[in-house]
């Protein structure tokens, strides 16, 4: 990879409750290149969505978060807040999954753009705002007919699309997206799919890509990151991950994802983890049927199994790192269905 | 959709239809005018077999979460039939209908919204034996609870019957709402979206759940989803529906293996597979679905579909959504150009075989140029299939539009489509216009 745009180190984010602290993201690190769109995946309560607004700074009070995210030779939970809002939009952009919430009803669509591009860029003037407003518009796929309208005018698929232009409008480096097709219709989400795949090659822009659709993932990323329980438990080029699984939990969360091609209905047992108190070790050892001695006590250490690619799984070794006949196989009793589910 | 009903006929739905009044504005209603209405569950005919489970497939405002409620008379029909042993739902009374929910359950999408949180599992799945009359004794309440849970897996019963709502995770939840639908022996089970909220880990459970429990209680299904993979897996039969209408029906087989509406073509081509050697479809329908309250003329589907043809229901609206994307796709100033010649466009909003498009000044003649332009530029475009002329005249472009046919369910092979493409006399009547069409251009 080149340079990357973003280098996330060691990410925490922890939201206290009153049952104690939960670990929502727990050391997590990952790079974002150019122009690429990487696609973070997991089951509900993963952290994937604390993870987008953690590495923007969006987190809520009663959050706290610790380790590095560079962006720029910065880090920005170094970064007061009002400078880290001074490069939200230019730089860096956040799309929702409900536009609606987002677009405010009392304002033009016009008014949305000159008011975002006046924030950033004072000195420009009023045509050239039109001018930047409608070319990005346009590749939206919105009419400049429609420049003037409300948000209530438009269908739900066509603010999503506005929301898009109105983060792109002012170029960032980096887009984080979060869940950004999960309230469309199929075929409109296939529309704006391939929107943010064309990213790359209209606007030179990075896509960090949250979904728990696996086959958004499959279809639309240069990368993907598998996460759970608070940390990425496999990484690598979309195309190699999803045709040689190297984590358990990647392998059993694409079995279990029931697509077109689906001849057999397939679950994983057992139910993600309260990330108040995780369980020791391996965080997906209670429900992975490939579990050892060693993983039940020891936190697996990450490996390369590939180049440019990367696991935390004994099975994957480091061999030295695992005692001698830890690597027996775990007896387990059965999952009762009823915690399953 | 003719076929006779026999003894394996559970339900029987004959040209049902669910229309919503729509609330019009302060004055409309003062004087008693009509707002208008939306069509939901528009002229709709199909059979439920007993056993089998029947996918209702389509996207949000396609009416299948309507349709499914006027069959278990939740909704009132406004016009049709709905007989189920022996009885036509859309005719009982409010009493004589509780009776009858017995009978036929419903399993929400939600499974967070559809148990009370104040209640236990128990109270909350036992609540339909109190409701219904059949027994207010509290052990044999809790027995039947428990039983109940057993049966969907929430086992042992004595760990779950106390718990909250909150305690449970989204799976346990959907599977205390199953036990609560069966607690009362229904044959006829309606599960709006019964697993969509879930995560994919969770989903296969509740699926299989749900299969397990088909075999063991002789339940019938209605299978409501917008998600055609698990419909795929699911149903023995698919419907398909768009803006109120079945537009095709079938066993699943033949329509996963052969779709044959261009829109069902589209929604399985639009699915995102789980395999990185596919790329994202780019030839997909354009735009969305329209708004209920002004469905298009003829089939519904035409303004989207890229195979429509002369008789499929062209209108003026249609003109000013292909401008719209035509000048989205320009360079502002080509745009402004183009814009600068024409006039308002709103008038286009009216249906009618006609074509005004208002010139913003002369006689018409460079607005007519403009449009000529767009025509020989994009020749393919299904549009101008169904232009029969377009002349420049008193600052306006007058064009003559084909009039509409409505389309028809139809058998075709194994399935029935509601497409022109696959009725004879439609294509046919299209024929004879296109001779006529060069007749006059000669």
């Amino acid at each position: 990879m080149t340079t990357p745009v973003l280098s996330v180190r060691d990410l925490r984010v922890y939201y206290g409750t009153a049952r104690g602290p939960v670990r929502a993201v727990d050391r997590v690190s990952l790079d974002i290149g150019a122009g690429e769109v990487l696609g973070l995946v997991g089951e509900s309560g993963c952290g994937k969505s604390t993870l987008g607004r953690g590495i923007l700074g969006l987190l809520p009070e009663g959050a706290a978060a610790g380790g590095q995210v560079h962006y720029a030779g910065r880090n920005l939970l170094a970064l007061s807040k009002k400078d880290l809002s001074s490069l939200r939009g230019p730089d860096l952009g956040l799309i929702f999954q409900e536009p609606m919430t987002r677009l405010n009803p009392l304002l033009r669509i016009e008014d949305h753009f000159s008011e975002t591009i006046k924030r950033h860029e004072p000195g420009l003037s009023k045509d050239e705002i039109r001018r930047r407003s409608l070319e990005t518009l346009g590749r939206m796929g919105i009419p400049p007919t429609r420049f003037r309208q409300y948000p209530h005018e438009f269908s739900g698929g066509m603010r999503q699309r506005i929301m898009i232009a109105l983060a792109l409008v002012l170029r960032p480096k980096l887009l984080v997206a979060d869940e950004p097709t999960t309230a469309l219709d199929v075929i409109v989400e296939a529309q704006i799919l391939g929107i943010l795949a064309d990213l790359k090659r209209n606007f030179g822009t990075a896509l960090l890509l949250i979904t728990h659709n696996l086959g958004i993932v499959a279809e639309a990323c240069d990368r993907v990151a598998v996460m759970y329980a608070g940390k990425i438990v496999e990484e690598g080029p979309a195309r190699d991950v999803f045709a040689e699984p190297a984590h358990p939990y990647t392998r059993e969360l694409l079995r279990s994802t029931i697509s077109l091609e689906t001849t057999e209905l397939h679950s994983i047992p057992g139910a993600p983890p309260n990330l108040i108190d995780p369980p020791p070790g391996c965080r997906f050892h209670p429900r992975c049927p490939n579990a050892m001695q060693v993983c039940t006590w020891k936190v697996p250490i990450e490996v390369a199994p590939d180049p440019g690619r990367r696991v935390e799984c004994w099975l994957h070794g480091p061999e030295e790192e695992i005692p001698p006949g830890q690597t027996a196989e775990l007896e387990r009793e059965e999952i009762a269905v009823a915690e399953e589910a | 959709m003719q076929r006779k009903p026999d003894d394996g006929t559970l339900v029987s739905v004959r040209e049902l239809k669910t229309y919503y009044s729509i609330r019009g504005s302060f004055l409309d209603r003062l004087i008693g005018r009509e707002a208008g209405s939306v069509k939901a569950v528009d002229d709709i005919s199909f059979d439920l077999q007993r056993g089998e489970v029947l996918g209702l497939v389509g996207e949000s405002g396609s009416g299948k979460t309507t349709l499914g409620r006027t069959l278990l008379g939740l909704v009132r029909a406004t016009g049709g039939s709905v007989m189920f042993e022996g009885r036509d739902i859309t005719k009982l009374s409010e009493s004589e209908l509780r009776a009858h929910r017995r009978r036929m359950q419903l399993v929400f999408q939600d499974p967070h919204a559809s148990l009370n949180p104040a209640m236990t599992i128990g109270q909350a799945v036992g609540h339909p034996l109190t409701i219904h009359g059949i027994t207010t004794e509290r052990d044999q309440i809790r027995r039947r609870v428990a039983d109940a849970l057993e049966v969907v897996g929430l086992a042992p019963a004595e760990q779950f019957i106390d718990k909250y709502p909150s305690d449970l995770s989204g799976g346990q939840k959907q599977r205390a709402v199953i036990a609560r639908a069966i607690i009362l022996n229904p044959v006829l089970l309606v599960a709006d979206e019964p697993v969509s909220m879930l995560d994919m880990s969770v989903r296969a459970k509740i699926l299989d759940l749900m299969l397990a429990l088909k075999r063991d209680f002789d339940l019938t299904y209605l299978y409501i989803t917008h998600d055609l993979a698990t419909a795929k897996f699911f149903c023995d039969r698919i419907a398909i529906m768009y803006l109120g209408r079945i537009v095709e029906i079938g066993p699943s087989a033949a329509i996963y293996d052969d779709p044959k509406h261009p829109y069902t073509k589209a929604l399985l081509r639009a699915i995102p597979e789980p395999d990185p050697r596919r790329a994202i479809p780019r030839d997909l329908p354009r735009g969305e679905v329209p708004d209920a309250a002004r469905p298009p003329l003829g089939c519904s589907f035409h303004p989207r579909c890229p195979h429509a043809f002369e008789v499929c229901g062209w209108e003026p609206r249609d003109l000013r959504d292909l401008l719209e994307v035509r000048w989205a796709r320009m360079e502002p100033a080509e745009y402004e150009a183009e814009r600068a010649v024409a006039g308002d466009l709103a008038a286009l909003g009216e249906p009618g075989p006609h074509v005004r498009v208002p010139a913003a000044r002369g006689s018409g003649a460079d607005l007519l140029e403009v449009l000529e332009r767009f025509r020989a530029e994009d020749p393919d475009e299904p549009f101008w299939s169904g232009v029969k002329g377009m002349s420049a005249a008193d600052g306006y472009v007058d064009i003559e539009l084909h009039e509409p046919v409505d389309p028809r369910l139809l058998p075709a092979g194994e399935v029935e489509v509601e497409c022109h493409l696959y009725d004879e006399e439609a294509l046919r009547e299209a024929e004879r216009r296109r001779a006529e069409r060069a007749v006059l251009s000669r």
